[in-house]
């Protein structure tokens, strides 16, 4: 009898030696005669336990998808051979045996609708995507007028997840009441904020339930082509949603004719060039029009004048990938999780110095100390968290003192912060407020597409003004000064990046003074022109 | 080259590209001309096929897109991906983004700046390794990453960037 073993595809889970143990599983097995079929998953996100490798035990009392399986890890290549010493195709004990991964409370814990099949699929198989629940909620949306689509939309709460947390349905509506022959839905797949990974991994992971949401858009706004762009330092998404997108046209879920409906929708991936501000919704447009990814100026609204100048709805992957959900069971089901306005679930990612680094995927309403410490198990060094900065580098860093903050847009704004794209990033007792300020900065002056003066010079001032304040040159001027330019660049800037470059930079100054105000060790050259 | 482009005509500027140059370029060009926002896929192409934009393909480009030799320089100048020049053998993309800083990033770029002695867009003498910083690889979990070429290394030290240097240089054997 065939025994299946999955070892994950994800790039991070290959980034810490999956590949090798992949290669050994099938070496061992063919040297010890084993029928084991090896299935090449995304990951289940816990990335500490990665290389995870698990084993289908059939018939083993199963309970939902994926319940079955037993799970080893973190799996070295030493450890293979033992494991097939220790009979683990038949679940056998291991120092590794982790038992079934539903019963690891990290993972049992959360709730799991837009990643429900991430780690439990073969992400580019689409009969196992059609067998877990896939494409049901395109059929309902095949069977729906356009604007009972968008209601849905509406009615499930769901917000944007690339950040800016803006209605999915109202900008859905609008693009449908834009009267044009031609629209496009784009997906935003420029993730570029340090300490997030989800869309990544649900690219890797689940890339068909991205594309039956960018259809089932297409399908309420009367659009039939759509993009994805994607960030070329994701190579293994890109192969992902390559053969995603072969297999959807192949079985005519994507194309002329979606699904026997006579319907089409065509849809391509065009990668990015390492530019930042490209996940800015209205550069991304530019730079998929062929030019310098530079802001423009709103209004016009996407929705309305777009890609191409055609209304377009441009939304996050994580958006998009919600859809099917909801359209499948429904606006209240979706709309039951979570709190406040912020309605359904969030895939939280828990990085940097942390213990158990991860996807969570949980309803709106926990707080960040359950995340740092329930789930993530406190600092990766040991020592005690200092800090923590969410969402992404223009998020601002948050002392011990606001770790209740509950996970919702709303409470994160009453504290100057951002829950942004869902990217939690822990630092501990050793990191350096100043520099992280300082980098900051630097950060947006690399990053800067130059079309408005406070981001593209203020960001250049700003590292020069904090160097000032770090090598003790007239602080506390400078620290006014500081103070000045961070509102000039929050009022005066185009768009999120120089108008939130501020964030990390003021709650640094304001949370952690005492690391602005350390003795001078900078060399002069830090001071004035040098 | 770029002198020879401003004065001299376009039929023989196309002959300043050496001839599998101008043959990647022309494959890049039949290959995406026709689609709408042309010009990034077509530079993705060539930098895919030769390892750079050689300037010399510039005019080349505008001239097919019938866009201005301003718009197709510009694109390269903004990319921080799309290079102009050739890169080492291997290119070798540090991230310098705050989970990575998190977990000793910044140390990390010191010493691999110290092994390789190289700063950012640099290429080794031996023509091996260019340096490039990136901005977050998404293994955020796994920290500091390290990306050579395509394939992605998580929880790096100097220790195991040694052990990747040798691996790399193993695999293109």
């Amino acid at each position: 009898m065939t025994t299946t073993v999955y070892v994950s595809r994800d790039a991070s889970a290959l980034a810490v030696g999956a590949e090798r143990i992949a290669r050994a599983i099938v070496e061992q097995a063919a040297r010890r005669g084993a029928d084991v079929r090896v299935v090449r998953n995304g990951s289940r996100g816990m990335f500490w336990l990665e290389p995870l490798v698990e084993v289908e035990r059939t018939g083993a009392g199963q309970q939902g998808p994926g319940a079955g399986r037993v799970a080893y890890g973190p799996v070295g290549e030493r450890d293979v051979a033992a494991l097939f010493d220790a009979d683990f195709l038949r679940g056998g004990a291991h120092a590794l045996r982790l038992g079934a991964v539903a019963d690891i409370p990290y993972f049992g814990r959360q709730e799991r609708l837009t990643f429900a099949r991430v780690g439990i699929t073969d992400p580019v198989s689409l009969d196992d995507y059609r067998a877990h629940g896939g494409l049901a909620g395109l059929g309902k949306a095949l069977d729906m007028a356009p604007a009972d689509i968008v209601k849905t939309v509406t009615d499930s709460g769901l917000r944007g997840r690339g950040g800016a947390a803006f209605p999915a349905g109202i900008k859905w509506n609008t693009a449908l009441g834009a009267q044009d022959a031609q629209k496009y839905i784009v997906c935003n797949a420029d993730e570029g904020d340090s300490g997030t990974f989800s869309d990544r991994m649900l690219m890797e992971g689940d890339p068909f339930v991205l594309i039956e949401g960018m259809i089932i858009a297409g399908l309420a706004v009367g659009a039939t082509q759509g993009y994805i762009y994607l960030r070329c330092e994701y190579p293994h998404a890109h192969e992902a949603l390559k053969s995603a997108i072969a297999a959807a046209y192949a079985n005519r879920v994507l194309g002329a004719d979606i699904l026997g409906s006579g319907k089409r929708f065509d849809l391509e991936v065009r990668l990015g060039a390492g530019a930042y501000i490209c996940g800015e919704e209205t550069s991304l447009l530019d730079s998929l029009e062929g030019k310098r990814g530079q802001v423009r100026p709103k209004p016009p609204l996407p929705a309305i004048k777009g890609l191409f100048g055609k209304p377009t709805i441009i939304n996050n992957v994580i958006t998009l990938a919600s859809v099917p959900i909801i359209l499948d069971k429904g606006a209240q089901y979706y709309r039951d999780f979570g709190m406040g306005r912020s309605r359904g679930t969030l895939p939280l990612q828990l990085a940097g110095n942390i213990r158990h680094g991860g996807l969570v995927e949980k309803a709106f309403g926990l707080t960040l100390r359950e995340l740092l410490y329930d789930y993530g198990g406190g600092s990766a060094s040991g020592r005690p968290i200092r800090a923590v900065q969410v969402g992404g580098p223009l998020g601002a860093y948050l002392p011990e003192s606001q770790f209740d903050t509950p996970i919702d847009y709303e409470a994160f704004a009453a504290i100057k912060g951002m829950l942004g794209h869902g990217g939690i990033v822990a630092f501990d007792d050793t990191v350096d407020m100043a520099q992280q300020a300082r980098f900051a900065m630097e950060f947006c002056a690399i990053e800067s597409c130059g079309k408005c003066t406070p981001c593209r010079i203020g960001s250049t001032r700003g590292v020069e003004v904090i160097d000032r304040i770090i090598a003790d040159h007239s602080r506390a001027m400078n620290t006014t000064l500081l103070r000045d330019l961070c509102d000039t660049m929050v009022n005066g800037s185009l768009c999120a990046l120089g108008g939130l470059t501020p964030y990390p930079v003021l709650s640094a100054l304001e949370h952690f003074p005492e690391d602005f105000s350390k003795d001078a060790v900078l060399p002069l050259s830090a001071v004035g022109g040098g | 080259m770029r002198k020879a482009a401003e004065q001299i005509p376009l039929k023989v500027v196309t002959h300043a590209l050496p001839p599998e140059q101008a043959r990647a370029v022309q494959a890049a060009l039949d290959a995406h001309r026709n689609s709408p926002g042309a010009l990034l896929p077509i530079l993705h192409a060539v930098q895919d096929a030769l390892g750079h934009v050689p300037e010399a393909a510039v005019p080349v480009i505008a001239h097919d897109l019938n866009q201005s030799r301003a718009e197709v320089h510009g694109m390269l100048s903004f990319y921080h991906y799309f290079r102009t020049q050739p890169s080492g053998r291997h290119v070798v993309y540090l991230c310098r983004a705050e989970a990575c800083q998190s977990m000793g990033a910044r140390e990390l770029e010191a010493q691999v700046k110290q092994r390789l002695g190289i700063d950012f867009h640099e290429t080794t003498g031996d023509g091996q390794f260019t340096l490039e910083p990136v901005y977050c690889l998404g293994n955020c979990a796994c920290a500091p990453s390290v990306m050579v070429d395509k394939t992605l290394y998580g929880r790096v030290d100097a220790e195991r960037f040694e052990t990747l240097l040798v691996e790399t240089a193993e695999a293109a054997k």
